[in-house]
């Protein structure tokens, strides 16, 4: 039984036909502004149609966090909601997995790295699964 | 152009009304600023109506097919959590754009229960708890540990706010909720999303509030003994700021208003006698300490500490009980927020009057991100 690839959880993951999925960004060539997925005008700085494409780093800080105890009904709890500030530019939120949710253990500013992995067996309507990103301690 | 009064104002004690209408709550506090104005409908020249749950769904003339339809024009406006002030400063902008002399503001909502907020939209899978969380309670969570990286503001700190504004609902016959919240009682209750707990989360509550503005020239016709001045209104957007597609920004948005509403009333932070501003948890009123310029970037934590913003400190902050205890119906903030600093300014507030209040502040943020502000004035 052939198991289909699994699609990208967000616009902005990229899975290529060979090769490792990155996460992709939108770089204003006039300011330097990043954004995650497809935009013409530059919000910072107005400037049109000057969008070039970019490979997100996988690597960055932990700008801030929350620990969510309780969410909405059949998610598990609790996770660490991460806001990470990426090496080069770029901010991106995502779950903080392998470590104790914890404000003793966790710490502002700590190095963390872009992982992918299954969306925790989510599949949508049609059966399909997902592939997300995580961050995790580097 | 003319000054702007508020003639009337007040608000329905906040609770949880599942068997009414969203009009004929929103009916019932307008009935009661127009007796509080002693004016009528028929002396309505307009309805600026907010209200978020039902934006689609013609709240205003509903309200008037309530309380009488005399055919004035009505605009229903809906801008999150700053819905009630956006209509107020609509009504406001109406007086001041010479087009009427007396109009009628109203903000009303009826909440479930529950946490709101969630990143669940779109196509695909839920992404709530896979990247991150989009629950309000964790939102404004992030926006607090921003403040604990930059100033090391801890969790006791953010939670002394719920206990400061749950005392001070206990004064407000009005709030939801009457009841003392010890420190030791708001750690320990249940974690939301930390540094969150339960207690300093708002509460979800229906309610309605509504103020009849008037002109200069009006309110020397009906009497100025109980007006209130409108000496700014002030409303901003979220500025570009680089993590703002991840992480709604609070504020910048409420640095912006600031500066135009001090700007706009000619007076400073120092002025300020009494703010209600917006605590949809604790962690946000921390951050709006600042925002506001009630203190310097980094001494919100001794704000709280020091007891500055309590009733009787250097400046009062949420004195009604605030949205953790009187309660959080969004479309209806906005107002309740001008009425409770009205109440003071009239010298009408009874246990939780703020002595010789001559000027007071209101503040609310809705995500998306709106701010609203005003600064209102006794008269004499």
């Amino acid at each position: 039984m052939s198991e289909s690839k699994p699609l990208p959880v967000v616009d902005f993951l990229k899975i290529p036909e060979d090769g490792d999925p990155y996460l992709e960004g939108y770089r204003c060539k006039k300011c330097g502004s990043i954004y995650l997925g497809e935009r013409n005008v530059c919000s910072k700085c107005f400037a049109r149609d000057e969008m070039e494409v970019i490979k997100l780093s996988e690597t960055g800080i932990l700008h801030s966090y929350a620990i969510v105890f309780r969410s909405f009904p059949g998610i598990d709890v609790p996770y660490i909601s991460a806001i990470v500030d990426l090496d080069g530019g770029g901010t991106i939120k995502g779950n903080l997995i392998n470590i104790e949710p914890d404000p003793d253990k966790i710490e502002f500013n700590m190095p963390v790295k872009i992982t992918y992995g299954d969306a925790l067996g989510r599949k949508d309507k049609d059966g399909n699964s997902y592939l997300s990103y995580f961050f995790e301690p580097a | 152009m003319s000054d702007v009064y508020v003639m009337g104002v007040d608000m329905i004690k906040f609770g949880r009304f599942p068997d009414r209408s969203v009009p004929n709550i929103g009916a019932e506090a307008a009935l009661m600023a127009l007796d509080d104005a002693g004016l009528g409908i028929q002396d309505m020249q307009a309805l600026y109506c907010g209200n978020l749950g039902q934006a689609n769904a013609m709240v205003g003339q509903r309200i008037l097919q309530e309380i009488g339809q005399t055919g004035m024009p009505v605009v229903n406006v809906a801008n999150a959590c700053a819905t009630g002030a956006t209509a107020f400063r609509e009504a406001w902008m109406s007086i001041k754009a010479g087009m009427y002399d007396v109009v009628l503001a109203v903000g009303v909502e009826q909440m479930g229960k529950g946490l709101l907020g969630g990143a669940g939209g779109g196509d695909g899978i839920p992404k709530e708890g896979l990247l991150g969380s989009g629950t309000m309670p964790c939102v404004f969570a992030e926006a607090g540990m921003e403040h604990a990286k930059e100033y090391g503001t801890t969790f006791e700190q953010f939670a002394k706010i719920s206990v400061k504004n749950h005392h001070h609902s206990t004064m407000n016959p009005k709030a939801m909720y009457q009841i003392e919240t010890p420190l030791d009682e708001v750690m320990n209750a249940e974690m939301i999303s930390y540094p969150n707990t339960k207690l300093m989360c708002s509460v979800n509550v229906d309610g309605s509030a509504a103020a009849v503005l008037v002109s200069e020239k009006k309110a020397k016709e009906l009497g100025m003994s109980r007006a209130v001045k409108v000496r700014a209104s002030a409303m901003a957007s979220d500025p570009y700021t680089d993590r703002d597609l991840v992480m709604p920004d609070v504020n910048a948005c409420t640095r912006l208003a600031a500066k135009d509403a001090y700007e706009q009333a000619g007076i400073g932070p120092e002025d300020v006698n009494l703010v209600e501003l917006h605590d949809c948890f604790a962690t946000a009123e921390m951050l709006h300490y600042e925002n506001l310029g009630l203190c310097n970037d980094g001494e919100a934590g001794r704000m709280i500490d020091e007891g500055h913003v309590e009733l009787g400190g250097k400046v009062p902050v949420n004195v009604s009980g605030g949205l953790l205890s009187k309660g959080h119906p969004l479309g209806a903030t906005g107002i309740a927020n001008i009425y409770e600093v009205c109440t003071h300014l009239r010298g009408e507030a009874g246990k939780r009057q703020v002595e010789g209040a001559k000027i007071g502040m209101t503040h609310v943020i809705g995500l998306g991100t709106a701010c609203g502000i005003h600064i209102l004035e006794k008269t004499n």
